[in-house]
C-alpha cells in the first residue's frame, strides 16, 4: 500500500507536468474505447430492436420478397410489395390456424410519416408480449366509416397534432406526392411502444379505400368508390395481413402452404428470422467496423508508447534522483506501467462518456428514422470488458519506457562531476 | 565507533581506446559515527565517484565497503539501494530536487524509499530550516538558497547514519554557502548523523577539523595528472 502510494505519486507528477500530452493521449485512447463501446453496442442492440418480437407471428402480402414485405408492414419502410385482394384476406383470416388476422392498407402520409389503414382489432386485441391491445394515452380509436385518426406517440411529439386537431395526408410515402382533399380529425394518440407503430398515423382502413385519387383493383378491375355507397368485397384491397397463429408450427405450415402455392401471395415467417437475415448479411460490414475499432485502439496504444518513451530522454535525471534516493529499479518500472495505466484509465473512463454520447445520438437516429428504440440498459458486456482491456493494453503500452528507465544509470546522470 | 570503512576499494573505467585505467584505487579510509570530515582536491581525483561508490550507486571493481559492519560491495543492487535510502543521506551540488514535486513532497519521497513517510518530521525539518511558509512550494517557485535548504532536509529526513555532501555550496554565494554548511553540520550533530563533505571551498574546509585530501587518499591520481 505505501509503495502504491509512492508509485501513484510518481505517476501523477509526471502526468501533471506532461499534462498537454497526457490529455491528447488520453482523448485519442477515449475515441478509440468509445468506438469499440459503439460498435459492438450498436450493432448488437441494432439485432436486438429489430429482430425482437413484433407481436405478429408472420405477414402475409402480395408475391414477392419476404424483406420487403416485413420493412414495409413491421417498420413501415421501404414501399409495398404490392396489394391483395380483401378475398384473399377473408380466406387467410377464416384459416383455423390463424387467431387474428388484421388487415393494413398503406399508400399515403403525412409529413413523412405513413398514414395506414386499418380495423380496430389491431389497437384491441394487438398480441403483445406484456399486455393485449395498443393501450391509447388520450383520445379514443376511430370510427371505423369516420374520417378520424389515431397518433403514433411519435406523430404526435414531432408534428404537433393533439387532439382535435385536423390534418390532409399527402398521397403516396415520399415527398411530393398531392395533398388529398378528404380531412382528418384526430381522435387518439396512442401510448409510445418504442417501435415503428409509433411513427404511423392509423386511419380507419376504409379511409384508404375512399381517400380522394384512390382506385381499387380487388377483382382485377379498376374501381372509383362512390360516396354514401358501401364498397363491396370483391373491390376492397390490403396491402398486408398481420397474422397470429395457434402456434408457430401452424404459422410455419402455413406460410409453406402459401408460399408454395406461389399464386396466392407471401408469407413472411417469422418476422424477427427475415429481420436476423438481413443482419447476418450485413455481419461482414459489422466485421470491418470491429476491425477498425480494433485497430484505433492499436493506434492509441501506440501513441501511450510513443508520448512516454519520448519523455524518457528528459527524464534520466528525475530516474536517477528518484534511485539516488534510494528508489530500485523495479520502483520506475512500476511508475511507468502505472502512469501508462493512468493514461489509458482516464482514456477509457473519458471513452465511456464518447460512447454514451455516440449511443445516444445513433440511437435517437434511429427512433427518428424508424421508431425503434435501442435499450441503453441493461449495459452491453462490451461497456465492461473494453475499459479493462484498454487499461491492460495501456500498461502493455509501458513496457518499452519501463524497459528504459531500468536501464537508466544513476551515476552517468546525476550532475555535476568532479 | 568506526561507522564506515573502505579497504582497497578501485574503480576502473574504459578509455576510448579500450584500455582500462582506474579512477579510484583507496586503500583505506574510516569514518567514525557522528565525525564531520571534509574531502577535498581538485578536479579529477574521484570526489563524485568516491561519493558514489559509498553511496552504493557506483559498484567497485574489487575492495570492501563496510557500513555498520555491511559490505555494500558485496549486496545485491537491491539491497544496496534499501540500504542508502535507510542509512545515507546525499546532498548534491545542483540540490537534484525533483521539479515536478513541492518541497514537503520532495523531502517524503525520499522518506517513502526509506523507514516511510513521516509527514510530521518532514514538515518539522522544512520548519527547523525556515521553509514552513514554503512546504507546497515547487523547486522552481523557491530560491536558490530555499532549495539547497529543501535538499538538506532531504538529506536528512530519515536520520541517517552518514551523510555524504557533492560539493554542496558549489551553487551558492560565500554568505549563503556558510550558512547551509552551517546548518548542514548542526543538523548532523543533532541527529548524531556522520557527515563527508567533498568540497574545495576553502571557507567551508575550515570548519572541518579533518581534512582529507584526496590526492593523498586516491592512489589512481598521479601528482600533475590534473588541475
Amino acid at each position: 500500500m505505501k509503495s502504491l502510494k509512492t508509485l501513484l505519486l510518481i505517476a501523477t507528477r509526471s502526468l501533471r507536468q506532461h499534462a498537454l500530452s497526457t490529455l491528447v493521449t488520453a482523448c485519442s485512447t477515449a475515441l478509440a474505447a468509445g468506438l469499440v463501446m459503439s460498435v459492438f453496442t450498436l450493432s448488437d442492440r441494432a439485432r436486438d430492436s429489430f429482430t425482437a418480437d413484433p407481436g405478429f407471428d408472420a405477414v402475409m402480402g402480395a408475391r414477392g420478397s419476404q424483406l420487403q414485405l416485413v420493412l414495409n408492414s413491421v417498420f413501415h419502410l421501404e414501399t409495398s410489395p404490392g396489394n391483395l385482394p380483401w378475398t384473399v384476406y377473408e380466406a387467410i383470416a377464416a384459416r383455423p390456424e390463424v387467431v387474428l388476422a388484421v388487415p393494413y392498407a398503406v399508400g399515403d402520409s403525412y409529413r413523412s410519416f405513413r398514414v395506414v389503414g386499418t380495423t380496430p382489432e389491431l389497437f384491441t386485441d394487438f398480441p403483445g408480449e406484456e399486455s393485449q391491445g395498443l393501450p391509447l394515452q388520450r383520445g379514443r380509436l376511430f370510427g371505423e366509416l369516420a374520417a378520424e385518426a389515431v397518433l403514433g406517440a411519435a406523430v404526435a411529439a414531432n408534428t404537433g397534432l393533439d387532439l382535435n386537431d385536423k390534418f390532409k395526408p399527402t398521397h403516396g410515402v415520399v415527398a411530393g406526392g398531392g395533398v388529398h382533399d378528404r380531412e382528418y380529425n384526430v381522435v387518439g394518440v396512442l401510448a409510445p411502444t418504442g417501435t415503428a407503430m409509433d411513427r404511423v398515423v392509423w386511419i380507419p382502413i376504409e379511409g384508404i379505400f375512399r381517400m380522394d385519387g384512390h382506385v381499387l383493383r380487388g377483382n382485377g378491375e379498376l374501381y372509383t368508390p362512390t360516396s354514401g355507397q358501401a364498397i363491396s368485397a370483391e373491390h376492397k384491397e390490403v396491402s398486408a395481413v398481420m397474422l397470429k397463429t395457434r402456434s408457430p408450427r401452424s404459422a410455419k405450415l402455413l406460410a409453406q402452404e402459401v408460399n408454395g402455392q406461389g399464386t396466392v401471395g407471401t408469407i413472411a415467417f417469422p418476422i424477427a428470422g427475415v429481420m436476423a437475415e438481413i443482419f447476418e448479411k450485413l455481419g461482414w460490414m459489422v466485421g470491418v467496423l470491429r476491425v477498425v475499432a480494433y485497430l484505433t485502439v492499436i493506434v492509441a496504444a501506440g501513441s501511450i508508447l510513443a508520448s512516454l518513451y519520448n519523455t524518457m530522454n528528459e527524464r534520466r535525471r528525475e530516474f536517477a534522483i528518484l534511485r539516488a534516493l534510494g528508489a530500485r529499479r523495479a520502483t520506475l518500472v512500476g511508475a511507468i506501467l502505472l502512469e501508462s495505466s493512468l493514461i489509458a484509465g482516464l482514456g477509457a473512463l473519458l471513452g465511456v462518456v464518447v460512447y454514451a454520447v455516440t449511443f445516444a445520438v445513433a440511437a435517437e437516429v434511429v427512433r427518428s428514422r424508424t421508431g425503434v428504440i435501442l435499450e441503453f440498459l441493461p449495459l452491453h458486456p462490451a461497456v465492461y470488458w473494453t475499459p479493462v482491456a484498454i487499461v491492460v493494453l495501456g500498461a502493455a503500452s509501458g513496457l518499452l519506457p519501463a524497459l528504459r528507465a531500468y536501464r537508466s544509470e544513476v551515476a552517468k546522470n546525476l550532475l555535476p562531476v568532479s | 565507533m568506526v561507522l564506515l570503512r573502505l579497504k582497497n576499494v578501485r574503480k576502473d573505467y574504459a578509455t576510448p581506446s579500450g584500455e582500462t585505467t582506474a579512477v579510484l584505487d583507496v586503500p583505506e579510509l574510516e569514518l567514525d559515527a557522528g565525525q564531520q570530515v571534509a574531502l577535498h582536491g581538485p578536479s579529477g581525483t574521484g570526489k563524485t565517484t568516491l561519493l558514489n561508490a559509498i553511496a552504493g550507486i557506483l559498484r567497485p571493481d574489487s575492495g570492501r565497503i563496510l557500513l555498520d559492519g555491511t559490505d555494500l560491495v558485496a549486496l545485491s543492487e537491491a539491497k544496496r539501494d534499501r540500504l542508502r535510502a535507510q542509512r545515507l543521506g546525499y546532498v548534491f551540488q545542483t540540490f537534484n530536487l525533483l521539479q515536478g514535486y513541492s518541497a514537503l513532497e520532495n523531502v517524503a519521497l525520499g522518506m517513502a524509499f526509506g523507514p516511510g513517510v513521516d509527514r510530521p518530521f518532514a514538515e518539522q525539518l522544512l520548519r527547523r530550516l525556515d521553509l514552513g511558509d514554503r512546504l507546497d512550494y515547487r523547486p522552481s517557485e523557491l530560491s536558490v538558497g530555499q532549495q539547497q535548504r529543501v535538499a538538506l532536509a532531504r538529506a536528512l529526513a530519515n536520520r541517517p547514519a552518514l551523510v555524504l555532501a557533492d560539493e554542496p555550496t558549489g551553487a551558492l554565494d560565500p554568505v549563503r554557502a556558510e550558512e547551509a554548511v552551517g546548518l548542514l553540520c548542526e543538523l548532523c550533530t543533532e541527529q548524531g548523523a556522520a557527515l563527508l563533505i567533498v568540497s574545495h571551498d576553502e571557507t567551508v574546509l575550515e570548519r572541518f577539523e579533518t581534512r582529507l585530501d584526496l590526492r593523498e587518499i586516491n592512489r589512481a591520481f598521479t601528482w600533475g595528472q590534473t588541475v
